[in-house]
């Protein structure tokens, strides 16, 4: 039998269309919907028309954006407690299983989904957080949804969408020493820009990102929507399937080896067309930050600040606004930039992978600077430990704390003082995104462990020399 | 939801790209539920000091009837938030225009009544020098997809689905209620293709 040769994205799309209306809206089957203390809206929405959740086994909650990484068992801001409460609430009243405050398995919610096998390859998985599109490096379709949409896949078990477009980013070549999926991603977003890849589906594909672990995978995919994109992807292939087999909720015996076979039928077929082709070189990438309040705006770390008076109008006016809230004057280098503290943790840069290579960095090394090590989940935590890493971080100098969203969105209140310079391997550098007045930088976790040893924006690679 | 078809009112500038849902509510507001409405935690951190006083410059604080926003490329973009179209909707805001918007943000804009419209970059340039820091009415027609200011009358694009959506005031889910029976028949056929994906959900 011969068919149209068609994408990873098309595969995933048809084999969750339930219908497409006339005006070309399809309403898609969601295998997998991920909720949090933020879904709070849509629960109330549900309950104000008296809904039921349609498929509560295939719904999942989570403590993450507001979990306390300090002092657990008595939280003193009644917001936050209330917050927790209420989705714990909403989950024991709808018969949803939830990884609340103390459960071994809380982490946060796209590092917990792929651990716990929740996440697999050709499942459509949703979750009202934009960074859902971390699990498209299962080969899975993710994608994030706000309140109103949270609240029809509760009582649906489907979601309405419109197709995009395709887009392929092919990354050629390998990349160099210490240069990470994070680089990678940043450096992509510098050339397309922050709304680059909007309205389109991207598929990561060539050597570079067959040979990312799946951890560099889901930082890639993760940065997606920082890319614009409506979610990431990466063909499933043997490093997904030795990632997954043996997680808890993961298929086992003969249902494994069945889907297995169906999984590999997911890559790409030859021919298959995109709308958009990108190639990007794996070894023209340096290890990269940014440095305004974008995360189109970043450089390699050898480069020097933009000149606003050599940009047009609105490009000038962008870099001058962000030049003025990070405190730095066009045309400098970026590197020797000082930093005030530094942030390890996120769902882009949390897992055991970015908590080795930090660690790799600073092992034997003071941090001149204080800082903030919060790892993805309780069981990245427990690794860590097992391996030794969180006596690594606290012997220089920084603190080791419990998983959560923590300083990347400043929920639960670990926040950046104003006018504080934090480098951070988290995924948004916006304007007061760590707290009011904050000014972040954005980079691998190698590197925000180098800028902790140096106390200032520093090149990594040196430091890692004979480490790794 | 009430459907429409024009909004008239007055029109403001905020001359900046990349207004991320980050700026549209700042995340220590977002606990607030929604019935004590969020229009005061509109771009909080541009419109107030850190004394909390109102900025001058700000337009959006000088024309607090505004109803229609012009403003730079990727307009919330960033974090799912639907919250940043509440805050912008309980402020009054009707309609955004602007030359790209994140795509979340503007599927929760459309959810919400508010109109994402889009127009190039260099009527947007045009419409932003032409209000400055004043306002000016200006009326948004989305039968036609024409912005009308003055004697000018300036098209504008918008997704079609939405653009019905938009009109009719439709709800999603008493839209996919008609659908029940296609839904059960594709759970049924999904659950025997990839029984995996229905984890322990009776089958």
């Amino acid at each position: 039998m011969t068919s149209h040769p068609r994408t990873l994205f098309a595969k995933l799309w048809d084999a969750h269309q339930v219908l497409q209306r006339e005006d070309g809206a399809s309403l898609l089957w969601v295998d997998r919907h991920l909720v949090h203390e933020g879904s709070h809206h849509a629960f109330a929405k549900l309950a104000e028309r008296g809904l039921p959740v349609a498929e509560p086994a295939l719904t999942i909650g989570v403590v993450d954006h507001y979990a306390p990484t300090r002092d657990r068992d008595r939280i003193g801001d009644p917001d936050i407690a209330r917050m927790i409460r209420t989705l714990e609430d909403n989950t024991a009243r709808h018969g949803i299983r939830c990884f609340g405050m103390r459960d071994p398995r809380q982490g946060i919610v796209h590092v917990m989904g792929p651990e716990q096998g929740l996440t697999l390859p050709g499942l459509l998985i949703n979750c009202g957080d934009s960074h859902t599109s971390t699990h498209g490096a299962f080969g899975a379709l993710a994608f994030g949804i706000g309140a109103t949409e949270v609240a029809h896949v509760l009582a649906t078990q489907t979601i309405w969408q419109k197709r995009p477009r395709t887009m392929r980013i092919t990354v050629t070549g390998a990349l160099g020493p210490s240069v990470t999926a994070k680089d990678l991603a940043l450096s992509w977003i510098a050339q397309l820009g922050a709304d680059g890849a909007r309205g389109h589906a991207i598929e990561y594909a060539g050597p570079v990102v067959q040979a990312l672990s799946m951890e560099g995978r889901m930082t890639l995919c993760n940065l997606s929507i920082e890319g614009g994109a409506r979610c990431g992807m990466v063909a499933p292939d043997d490093a997904t399937f030795a990632y997954l087999q043996g997680r808890p909720f993961a298929p086992t015996g003969a249902d494994w080896d069945r889907a297995v076979n169906d999984w590999r039928e997911l890559a790409t077929d030859d021919g298959a067309e995109f709308d958009r082709e990108v190639t990007l070189d794996g070894a023209a990438i340096a290890p990269t930050v940014t440095w305004g309040t974008s995360p189109e705006e970043a450089l390699p770390i050898t480069a020097h600040l933009p000149d606003p008076a050599k940009l047009d109008g609105a490009r000038a006016d962008q870099a001058r606004a962000a030049m003025d809230y990070m405190g730095l004057t066009p045309g400098q280098r970026i590197e020797g930039t000082p930093v005030d503290q530094v942030f390890i943790g996120s769902c882009t840069n949390g897992r055991i992978e970015d908590l080795r290579l930090a660690a790799a960095v600073l092992a034997g090394r003071k941090a001149r600077v204080p800082g903030l090590v919060s790892p993805g989940s309780a069981l990245v935590k427990a690794q860590a430990e097992q391996e030794g890493l969180d006596r690594i971080f606290t012997e220089a100098g920084l603190e080791w704390v419990a998983s959560g969203c923590s300083m990347c969105v400043g929920m639960n209140g670990d926040l950046v003082a104003p006018g504080n310079r934090c480098a951070s391997s988290t995924n948004r550098n916006f304007k007061g995104r760590q707290g009011r007045g904050a000014r972040t930088h954005l980079m691998s976790p190698a590197m925000v462990a180098a800028a902790a040893v140096t106390g200032t924006i520093t090149d990594v690679r040196p430091l890692l020399e004979g480490r790794v | 939801m009430a459907g429409f078809s024009l909004i008239d009112g007055p029109a403001v500038a905020l001359p900046q790209d990349n207004i991320d849902t980050d700026q549209l509510i700042p995340a220590r507001f977002m606990s607030v539920p929604r019935k004590d409405g969020y229009g005061p935690y509109l771009l909080h951190d541009l419109r107030f000091d850190a004394q909390g006083a109102p900025r001058p410059d700000m337009p959006l604080n000088r024309h607090t009837d505004a109803r229609i926003l012009v403003t730079r490329r990727n307009f919330g973009s960033g974090s799912s938030r639907e919250a940043a179209v509440y805050a912008l909707v309980d402020f009054g805001i009707q309609a955004v225009l602007a030359p790209s918007f994140g795509d979340i943000f503007a599927s929760n804009a459309v959810n919400n009544g508010l109109l994402p419209a889009r127009l190039p970059e260099d009527r947007i340039e045009a419409l932003l020098t032409r209000l400055g820091t004043d306002s000016a009415a200006m009326t948004v027609d989305l039968t036609d997809s024409v912005i009308r200011l003055g004697n000018q009358v300036i098209p504008f694009d918008l997704d079609p689905i939405w653009r019905l959506k938009l009109i009719n005031g439709w709800d999603d889910i008493d839209m996919t209620a008609s659908h029940g029976a296609a839904i059960a028949a594709f759970r049924a056929a999904h659950a025997k293709a990839a029984p995996h994906a229905m984890l322990e959900a009776t089958v």
